[in-house]
């Protein structure tokens, strides 16, 4: 006897979700091929936002572009910044007094701060909680750019660091006001955490879902919070100790099962941690020089260097070859978002279109990155 | 350390023309038709399990293809591995069977500089649409492009 189902012909059917799709964090688009609610197979298409930044990078100075790294990722321009002018500098070799040392790594954790509040803020808009999660993480950005504003003029675009160190000293009060904003961290961090870690419906969205083994997570090259949910202990500030991240204690939260609801908990967890290194750096930084001279024609000697740093988002490197010249020859981003998307396809193989969403915003992208 | 490897790398591929480069960061320098071999070598028996990063540079005489290799399992790195492509066609084969997170930066390197991987399971463009005229990273590419603002929609 002939049963029904042979009779029954299904197709599989491809969506499109975005460019303009609410959930893409930007001009992002899926090519979704689905059985039934089943994603068969993605395809990711970007560049929607791209400018070839690293060709402008070649047209203009060393100098010039540090402003231009403010826009890769536009949440948390410290850190590229961070990221360039210390490649600049491993180039040039010149050396950075200790007090701006102290001021980079103040800013710079202040971002990863920021960039978590906001990516997990994010999430939760792409689980479907709209905006309330969001606006308490922005709550607290908001308190975090006006210290950015106080030291560079600038919230978002701070255009802070120079080669040799930082644009100016701390203004006065800005130390102050930092205690102030520290010390209400813990607190806020522990409030997140009450309206969302234990939550049924967080905790239903989020286990098993998008899951990502360790070696395979190796294999693609993922970074950042992605790497560290499934568990391989993998931090940048740890393996190369760059700048003065040796001089200070911090631990590495790692999760277990590598899905969705583990890149929250270590986007917490480091949170805390960036806490920790604060207050010590409050602490411990000396007075003295914030910038070094340097000749006003600024031409490095030939040669190339790669250098990378553990952004908020992952590992974010500057390779750049001189000629000799006032520009680079080359001027290379290793992007962490781009590269973390390269594994999305295999995340999202298997899961429900319902959860496309969910693991897309537990990767944390930013397209002025991804797409350059 | 890259010396090191340096050396075992020439034991285990006797009459490969594998050279050792010297510099601010010390590289190793292999032809296109060995490269396949020397990074699985380097993956399965060295431990560099981890690619950083793959970038093309655009040098008067020739392509070349950069390398950033980094060991997670051991901490160590990085290890740079450098081929030449020639200025004709540029085609050298791709890595990405061996780290799979080569497969976006093999096609952003082909689609900005024109560098085709053979053995890569989708080369297409990228970053730019399918259709776009030239690699705008190469040093003769004009920074307005071939085509005027307006020609150049997507289609």
């Amino acid at each position: 006897m002939e049963r029904i189902e042979t009779r029954l012909r299904t197709e599989t059917i491809t969506v499109n979700m975005g460019p303009q799709h609410p959930s893409t964090h930007g001009v992002f688009r899926m090519i979704v091929t689905l059985d039934g609610e089943t994603i068969v197979d993605l395809e990711p298409v970007m560049g929607y936002l791209h400018r070839c930044h690293e060709k402008i990078g070649e047209r203009n100075t060393y100098l010039q572009n540090i402003p231009y790294t403010d826009r890769l990722d536009y949440i948390c321009s410290m850190s590229n910044n961070m990221a360039y002018v210390m490649a600049v500098e491993k180039l040039a070799g010149i050396e950075v007094p200790e007090r701006a040392e102290y001021i980079r790594i103040i800013v710079v954790e202040l971002t990863r701060i920021v960039n978590h509040a906001v990516a997990i803020g994010a999430l939760l808009n792409d689980l479907g909680c709209f905006f309330t999660p969001m606006l308490y993480g922005l709550e607290e950005r908001e308190r975090i750019l006006d210290l950015f504003e106080m030291a560079s003029g600038s919230r978002m675009m701070c255009n802070y660091m120079r080669f040799g160190g930082v644009r100016h000293d701390l203004p006065p009060g800005f130390m102050a006001d930092l205690k102030e904003i520290v010390a209400a961290l813990p607190p806020f961090i522990d409030e997140f955490e009450r309206l969302l870690t234990e939550n049924e419906i967080v905790l239903a969205r989020c286990q098993s879902v998008g899951i990502l083994p360790p070696e395979k997570a190796i294999a693609y090259s993922c970074t950042g919070p992605l790497l560290r949910a499934s568990g391989v202990n993998y931090d940048i500030r740890k393996v190369d100790s760059y700048s003065i991240y040796d001089h200070f204690d911090f631990d590495v939260p790692l999760g277990r099962n590598g899905d969705v609801y583990d890149r929250y908990l270590v986007r917490i967890g480091e949170m805390r941690q960036s806490v920790r290194i604060l207050e010590q750096a409050m602490e411990e930084i000396p007075e003295g020089e914030v910038s070094v001279k340097l000749p006003r024609v600024f031409k490095p000697p030939e040669g190339e260097v790669y250098h990378r740093i553990e952004s908020p988002k992952g590992e974010l490197g500057f390779y750049l070859v001189s000629d000799g010249s006032t520009n680079p020859y080359r001027y290379k981003i290793r992007s962490p978002t781009f590269i973390n998307l390269t594994v999305l396809p295999e995340l999202c193989k298997g899961n429900k279109v319902a959860d496309l969403v969910a693991i897309l915003g537990s990767i944390d992208i930013v397209l002025g990155e991804v797409d350059r | 350390m890259s010396r090191e490897v340096y050396a075992r790398l020439v034991e285990e591929f006797p009459g490969s023309s594998l050279e050792y480069l010297e510099g601010k960061e010390p590289a190793i320098s292999v032809k296109a038709n060995d490269l396949f071999g020397v990074a699985r070598h380097l993956k399965e028996k060295e431990g560099y399990d981890y690619l950083s990063a793959v970038t093309g540079v655009d040098y008067p005489d020739r392509f070349e293809v950069v390398y950033h290799l980094y060991s997670m399992k051991e901490r160590k790195g990085p290890l740079t591995l450098k081929v030449s492509a020639s200025k004709e066609e540029p085609e050298i084969p791709s890595v990405t069977p061996i780290w799979s997170g080569a497969n976006f930066q093999e096609r952003e390197v082909y689609d900005l500089m024109g560098i085709r991987f053979a053995g890569h399971p989708k080369l297409t463009r990228i970053l730019l649409w399918e259709g776009y005229e030239g690699h705008p990273l190469r040093k003769g590419f004009p920074i307005e492009g071939y085509k005027s603002m307006g020609q150049e929609e997507p289609s």
